[in-house]
């Protein structure tokens, strides 16, 4: 789950991570009365949406005076922000973060994420911050540091410091960096945060060590125990049919084409989609209907599927395991049913209880056209569609 | 011969009062699997499915012998029993458990270090001795008996490699669902390692999925060491780039983990990949024959 820059530098004020003042706003009147607040010579006016990339796309701007902070929040308020992240649709500016400027020294980079390879939370920072980042880790893999943390010490005082040393953080103000690593670290697990990405950290004229930005992202499997960054999450910045997914447990991603997938198991439902788009069809979704799904929760699956104008034809290949094959043939059937299906539907079924499923399909009396294996299902959909 | 588990494994169920585990419990057995407990915690005394429940895995393994564990306990408290297993010195726990928060396993890592347990998972379909021992939640009747070693980070796409192998009439020794959370137990060297070793294994499929760099690794271990055929499918390289933030993640994976970046690594190695899921039995015949195995691969 992510969460707005805003958001984020709440989190970190709290764990005493320098940030430079502000708060958010909805409308211009709302800047306008943040900024005179602030009283700052210079205001940014920041625009929120969950993406990177957000400065080099024009959503970031410098106001000297209050007209200026109303002028930019009506210009970004409702704009479509297209950026390297966001995918083409871009996504649409409904929140404003209104912050003092900073007299900027030099900016560095900083972020904590697990690394798969070691098993092990890793801070890496480095002295190339800005925009260009993915470049400088491409070109010269020599200026990212790392740092691996043990899970029982946590990021140790030592490791701080000699990151900060590695990044060129001037000698003075390496316990101030050090200090803020350490904020960051314990906001990290304290959260169940996935990554934490600060870029870029800066070293300002008064000599403080601030974070200029702020991303969070959180580990979905921990916010049961998080009610806190629970409250936090936009749905606005969400596709509805992945918060409605979201809410009976599948795992739902929108495509561009017109094949609806219902699979069990995130391999197989890319491997599915994979199969579809060989045989020259186009996956509608990837719908990962999970391990333990009842005949309720296929039933929304299949509903959430159907509520997508594009989808001309669904494929439902299950592969049972935990997953019970009559489960899954009973949600179909409710499914189906209750919508009132108007679209082919190709169902493989194998795996546990796959004759129960087999028998219940048949008898439902639905149109059902039942495919041997996930080629034949696959080719079949896609010359129905 | 197999690896990790074969007829003579005694196993604990740890959650075996939940109702996934006792429908899981009540197959592994019909499958033939030697099951002589289960835990879970303030109902020691009772029954499950006919197998007696302990209050903790130390109790269970002191009054039966068990060597090796499966886990169905809810994610929240997955982790402590992963740790439960491996302070009762198992020799194997394998969690199906789905959902474990990541840094509840980064914990459960740092713990395991030094100690003689093997986890594989956690959410993982388990591990597979055809005809043998099944503990996990595989549907058993598509394995048979044979020489080939299957792994995989995908339970669902193990299943359908399976069946295509076994509807082909290539028996299989040991299938093992490594799991696809990003801070897993078992790895997929460690079972390559097994494999080369079984000498019942004459080749292997190895089935990865995009993210990580798992399956570059392996790669390259197959490059120095394997001595055996392995071939191989990556699931999602047709996925969209995910929508994403921020640039941690691209960083720290160095420009690995796509679909085209594991398939290149694994053609260097000599693994033939499977171009659909649908044709990784006929992709692995066609190696079989290539290496003169395929009569000695084909078991029925």
């Amino acid at each position: 789950m992510n969460i707005h820059e805003y958001q984020g530098k709440e989190i970190l004020r709290k764990y005493g991570v320098a940030v430079p003042n502000g708060s958010v706003a909805f409308s211009p009147e709302e800047a306008v009365k943040v900024a005179k607040e602030l009283g700052a010579s210079v205001t940014v006016v920041k625009a929120q949406i969950h993406a990177g990339g957000r400065g080099k796309a024009g959503g970031v701007k410098i106001a000297k005076n209050l007209e200026e902070v109303r002028a930019y929040a009506k210009e970004l308020l409702g704009k479509i922000l297209v950026t390297h992240q966001t995918g083409p649709e871009g996504k649409e500016v409904k929140r404003l973060y209104i912050e003092e400027g900073s007299d900027i020294r030099k900016e560095y980079y900083l972020s904590l994420v697990l690394d798969r390879a070691t098993s092990r939370v890793t801070l890496m920072g480095s002295e190339e911050g800005g925009m260009d980042i993915e470049e400088v880790a491409e070109a010269t893999p020599e200026k990212i540091f790392k740092e691996v943390v043990d899970p029982v010490t946590g990021l140790t005082p030592f490791q701080a410091r000699r990151m900060a040393f590695n990044m060129n953080i001037p000698p003075k103000l390496v316990n101030k960096a050090a200090k803020l690593m350490l904020g960051l670290y314990q906001a990290f697990v304290d959260k169940d945060a996935s990554i934490v990405e600060i870029n870029p950290l800066v070293v300002t004229g008064n000599d403080e060590v601030v974070a200029l930005d702020a991303k969070f992202n959180f580990d979905a499997n921990a916010l049961y125990r998080h009610k806190d960054i629970v409250e936090l999450r936009d749905y606005d910045e969400e596709d509805p049919k992945e918060i409605e997914a979201s809410k009976y447990d599948l795992s739902y991603i929108p495509l561009d084409g017109n094949i609806g997938c219902m699979v069990n198991g995130a391999g197989l439902a890319m491997a599915t989609m994979d199969t579809i788009s060989y045989y020259g069809g186009q996956p509608a979704n990837f719908l990962d209907v999970g391990g333990g799904a009842t005949a309720e929760k296929v039933t929304e699956a299949f509903k959430i599927i159907l509520s997508d104008p594009n989808v001309k034809g669904i494929f439902v290949n299950i592969f049972g395991g935990i997953m019970k094959c009559d489960v899954i043939a009973e949600g179909v059937i409710t499914a189906a049913k209750e919508v009132g299906l108007q679209v082919p539907l190709v169902v493989r079924l194998e795996g546990t209880n796959v004759d129960l499923g087999k028998e219940l399909l048949n008898a439902s009396g639905l149109n059902i056209v039942a495919a041997d294996s996930m080629a034949d299902g696959a080719q079949k959909i896609v010359k129905l569609v | 011969m197999s690896v990790y588990i074969n007829k003579d494994t005694k196993v604990i169920v740890q959650g075996i009062t939940g109702e996934t585990a006792l429908f899981h419990t009540k197959q592994m057995l019909e499958y033939g699997t030697k099951i002589v407990a289960g835990v879970t915690p303030g109902k020691a005394g009772q029954e499950a499915e006919g197998v007696p429940v302990f209050n903790t895995v130390k109790d269970a393994v002191d009054a039966t012998g068990a060597n090796v564990s499966v886990i169905y306990v809810p994610a929240p408290f997955a982790a402590d029993a992963i740790m439960e297993a491996v302070d009762a010195e198992l020799d194997l726990t394998i969690c199906i458990t789905e959902h474990i928060p990541v840094l509840d396993m980064v914990k459960v890592k740092r713990y395991m270090e030094g100690k003689k347990t093997r986890l594989v998972g956690p959410n993982c379909p388990g591990v597979i001795t055809a005809d043998e021992c099944k503990i996990g939640i595989m549907p058993g009747y598509i394995h048979t008996k044979g020489h080939v070693g299957v792994v995989s980070r995908s339970g669902t796409l193990t299943y359908e490699a399976v069946h295509q192998l076994s509807q082909a009439g290539i028996g299989q020794t040991t299938a093992v669902g490594i799991g696809g959370d990003p801070v897993n137990g078992t790895n997929f060297i460690d079972v390559l390692t097994e494999f080369n070793n079984d000498p019942e294994t004459y080749a292997v499929v190895m089935i990865g999925e995009i993210g990580g760099t798992a399956e570059e690794e392996a790669a390259e271990w197959i490059k120095a060491n394997m001595t055996k055929p392995v071939v191989g499918f990556i699931g999602g390289q047709t996925a969209p780039p995910g929508k994403r933030m921020g640039h941690a993640g691209a960083i720290i994976s160095g420009g690995k983990g796509t679909a085209a970046e594991k398939i290149k690594a694994m053609n260097a190695a000599d693994i033939q990949v499977a171009e659909t899921p649908s044709v990784i039995g006929e992709t692995l015949i066609k190696v079989l024959k290539e290496k003169g195995l395929y009569e000695k691969c084909k078991t029925h």
